[in-house]
Formats: C-alpha cells, sequence, structure tokens
C-alpha cells in the first residue's frame, strides 16, 4: 500500500510526508492531488489573519481547544514568512499552540510561505485539500496580514477572520484602507487590555458602513484567547456564517471563486516555470540580457517576440 | 528532489532557558533551513508528535536541566514506537562524557556542548542529512 491509501486510511505519517512531497515535487503532487480529489470538499475552511503579535496562534489554539471540545476533527496550517536572504524560515507559531494534545483529531502543520508572488495560496491549497482528504472537518490557515495575504486567503477561505488587538493603532487605518470587505468575523483579541471597548465599537462603525446591505453582517466579537473567553461565542459564529453560506448561493460562488484563482495559479506556475527553463536551458537569455544592455531592443517587444516564437514551435515536450 | 530541509528546535524538561536554542535555531534559519520552534517546556511525547506531523528531517534537542539520559532516552523511544528514528537527533546541553556516550549509543547522531560552533553544528547537520532522499511510493 502507498501513502495515499495509508493517508486515507489514518495515518497521519503518511499526511505528514504528503504534504512534503506535493510542496517540493511536482511530479508527485500532480498524482497526489488526482487520487485524492474525488474526496475532497467537506471541511469548513477558516482563515485566520491580522497584524503581527495580535494574538493569531493563541486564538486558533484556542479555537481548536473549543472544537475538539464541539466533537470535531481539526487540521491547522501555520504559515510563516521565508527569509529571502537564505530562503530559511523560523516558524515559531506552535509556541502558543501547546494547548492541545496533538493525536488524530488534531493535526498541525507550519509552513514556509517561500516568498513567491502569491505564495500563500500556492503552499496552503494543497495541504488544504489532503487535510481535506484526511477527514478533517475544520481547516484553520493561520497566516500574517500584509495587506496582500488577506485577499489570497479570502479566496481560500470560506470563512475570513480579522485578528486585532486594542492599542494596535494602524490595524483600524488597514481596515479603512480596504483589508475590510475581506473579513467575515472580526476579533478584538486581548480585550484584557485597555482600549479594548473603545476598538470594538470603532471597527463595529466601519463594519456598518460597509455591509449595511448586505445580508451578513460581520460581527466583532470581543476575545481573551489567552483565558478562552469569549471563544465560545466566536465558533458559533463560525458555525453561522458557514450555515449561512450554505443556505445562500454564496458556497457555490466562493467554490467557483477559488476554483478560477486555482486555475490561474496553475497556469501562471506553468507558464513561469516552463518559459523560464527554456529561456535558461537555450542558453538565450544571456543573449537577451547582452541586446537588452546594448540598447538593440527594448524588453518588453524582445521578451514577448520570444514567447511568441516558442509558442509556435510548441516549445514544450 | 531539492528542498529545504525541517529541522525542529525543541527545549525539553523544566528549565526556562531558550537563548541557546533560539541562537540554533536562527543559524539553521540562516543556512536555509525550515526551522520549528516549539518554545520552552516540551516533553519527549510532545516532541515525537511534534516531529511526526512536521515531517522533520532534523530534532535538535535542547537540555539544561540535567535529566538529559532519562528524556532523550523517552524521545528516542517514542521516535522508533512510530518509526520515526531515521530522523536525524541532536541533543545540545551541559553533559558530561559518559553521557555523550551513552546518547551515542541510543541513536543520537550528534551531541554539542557549549562552546560548540554554530558553523560545526550546521555542517555536521547537512552531512549526515545528505541522502535523506527516501524512496516512496504514492
Ligand atoms: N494580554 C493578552 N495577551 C495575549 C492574549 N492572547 C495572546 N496574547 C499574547 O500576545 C503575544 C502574541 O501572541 P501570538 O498568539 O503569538 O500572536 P500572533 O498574532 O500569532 O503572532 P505572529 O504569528 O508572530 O504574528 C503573546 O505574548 C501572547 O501571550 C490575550 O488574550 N491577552
Ligand atoms: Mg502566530
Amino acid at each position: 500500500m502507498g501513502l495515499i491509501d495509508d493517508m486515507l486510511n489514518g495515518s497521519q505519517r503518511a499526511l505528514s510526508r504528503l504534504i512534503t512531497l506535493s510542496e517540493n515535487d511536482e511530479e508527485a503532487r500532480q498524482e497526489i492531488i488526482k487520487r485524492i480529489f474525488h474526496s475532497i470538499g467537506n471541511a469548513h475552511i477558516v482563515g485566520i489573519t491580522g497584524p503581527p503579535g495580535v494574538g493569531k496562534s493563541t486564538t486558533v489554539d484556542a479555537v481548536v481547544t473549543e472544537l475538539r471540545g464541539r466533537g470535531k476533527r481539526v487540521g491547522v496550517i501555520a504559515v510563516d514568512p521565508s527569509s529571502p536572504f537564505s530562503q530559511g524560515a523560523v516558524l515559531g507559531d506552535r509556541i502558543r499552540m501547546q494547548g492541545n494534545d496533538e493525536n488524530e483529531n488534531l493535526f498541525i502543520r507550519s509552513l514556509a510561505s517561500r516568498g513567491k508572488l502569491g505564495g500563500l495560496s500556492k503552499v496552503t491549497n494543497d495541504v488544504v485539500k489532503l487535510l481535506d482528504a484526511f477527514g478533517m472537518d475544520v481547516i484553520i490557515i493561520e497566516t500574517v496580514g500584509t495587506g496582500q495575504s488577506e485577499y489570497e486567503i479570502a479566496k481560500m477561505a470560506h470563512t475570513t477572520v480579522i485578528v486585532l488587538s486594542p492599542g494596535y493603532g494602524d490595524g483600524i487605518q488597514a481596515i479603512k484602507a480596504g483589508i475590510l470587505e475581506t473579513g467575515d468575523i472580526f476579533i478584538v483579541n486581548k480585550a484584557d487590555m485597555n482600549g479594548a471597548a473603545h476598538a470594538v465599537k470603532d471597527i463595529v462603525g466601519t463594519v456598518e458602513f460597509n455591509f449595511a446591505v448586505n445580508e451578513w453582517t460581520p460581527p466583532v466579537i470581543p476575545v481573551i484567547a489567552k483565558k478562552q473567553e469569549g471563544i465560545e461565542i466566536f465558533v458559533n459564529e463560525l458555525e453561522n456564517h458557514y450555515n449561512y453560506l450554505k443556505e445562500s448561493n454564496l458556497m457555490e460562488k466562493k467554490s467557483k471563486d477559488r476554483i478560477e484563482q486555482e486555475i490561474e495559479e496553475h497556469i501562471t506556475s506553468w507558464i513561469e516555470t516552463n518559459v523560464l527553463n527554456y529561456i535558461s536551458h537555450s542558453g538565450q537569455k544571456q543573449k537577451i540580457i547582452e541586446q537588452i544592455y546594448q540598447k538593440m531592443d527594448d524588453p518588453i517587444s524582445l521578451i514577448h517576440s520570444h514567447i511568441k516564437e516558442m509558442i509556435n514551435g510548441n516549445f514544450v515536450k | 528532489m531539492k528542498r529545504p530541509l525541517r529541522v525542529v528546535v525543541a527545549k525539553i524538561g523544566l528549565d526556562g532557558h531558550d537563548r541557546g536554542a533560539k541562537v540554533i535555531a536562527a543559524g539553521f534559519r540562516d543556512a536555509g533551513f525550515e526551522v520549528i520552534y516549539t518554545g520552552i517546556r516540551q516533553t519527549p511525547k510532545k516532541v515525537a508528535a511534534i516531529a511526526n506531523q512536521e515531517d522533520a528531517d532534523v530534532i535538535a534537542v535542547s537540555i539544561l536541566s540535567g535529566a538529559h539520559n532519562k528524556l532523550c532516552g523517552k524521545l528516542m523511544e517514542l521516535l522508533k514506537e512510530q518509526q520515526a528514528d531515521d530522523i536525524v537527533c541532536l541533543v545540545g546541553g551541559i553533559i558530561p562524557n559518559r553521557d555523550i556516550e551513552y546518547l551515542k549509543s541510543i541513536g543520537y547522531a550528534g551531541v554539542f556542548t557549549p562552546g560548540s560552533e554554530l558553523g560545526d553544528i550546521v555542517n555536521f547537520v547537512k552531512e549526515k542529512t545528505k541522502d535523506r532522499n527516501q524512496e516512496y511510493s504514492l
């Protein structure tokens, strides 16, 4: 029996190996996705994002405790950036996810975003599929908000949660700048600190302004993740939102949006890999650089003509 | 398959000093590893479970409490149980010579005492993990 059957039969070790393979080995990745594709689509995918240090991991830990109490099987994906210099990464979210024992009903995986454009969804999508096929009821993705990742996560997740904390002055500014539209639920963590009530009020005001015409008004929930306070209400709202999606036609729309995004990603990454390979291997890259350097041609016209030439010549195997 | 190697850096035991562990973690990161840092006060059971879920190539344990033989022994036992003793395991800490021999005899690839050079540790690990591209069948 191979890894995929072992995984489908409940082996975490096989699941763990498959994640590594799908991340690093394109051939294995294709085979994995092909074979698990029909066993997925049952998990509630939750994205949790927000500025550094607001308590996302602590909140995830508390949510896992609550979900486990409700008998749910939970998968967690914690994404941290890679160093642009060494490509290495210190993935530290697990430090604050110690409240629950790893067992067959809880699987946590740390991922490095590897600095790619659209890096978040590229590294995360396959892991979501694997956790889904493994039989997790809820899959939580934690990522640091950067202004861009919010949009990426909103496209991947059924429910997007934005975590803020009092005293995070810029948080509100960031929200006004547009991140707001991506949030289905807002958490004000560290409600034990000064300014929490003020932050909640501020966000409620902005949310109402933006969502006045929608059926779903994002709740703004004060939480003390460290003490498990407010988490029950939060998890209730997660379930409410999931039910809302299922009862309206939004679930289908979200799923199709996600498929669209995946298609675009596959196309981009396929073209990127093949064109770059072709140019590098055929030794043309140096020539192109030289031509542009000598101002014999401008970069855009030159690259376009090369790409057209390649496509016409069926340049890939 | 060329890929970044994954290292779990874990502090096992009750002492709360993790400067050394953080230095090691940063060293591995700068050498291009993906480091899963677990924080302080871990149990062998927790570390074994984390290594399993993170598909660790390497586990670097830091122990300052003196209970290294017992705790490292337990961890190795658990790794064997879950058939994960192919993971390259290291221990760092204040460890007397006779215990170094013992730890190596139960399966620890390297034991590092204070004063070890970060670069040496990283190179040691690179060497030990050179052939870690296990075959697999899907
Ligand atoms: N006062 C207070 N502190 C909290 C609470 N929840 C988390 N913290 C603290 O906030 C700090 C950051 O917590 P994390 O959970 O690591 O935050 P994060 O958003 O995941 O951080 P990054 O992943 O590094 O962006 C830690 O020191 C926590 O102990 C809370 O409810 N109240
Ligand atoms: Mg975190």
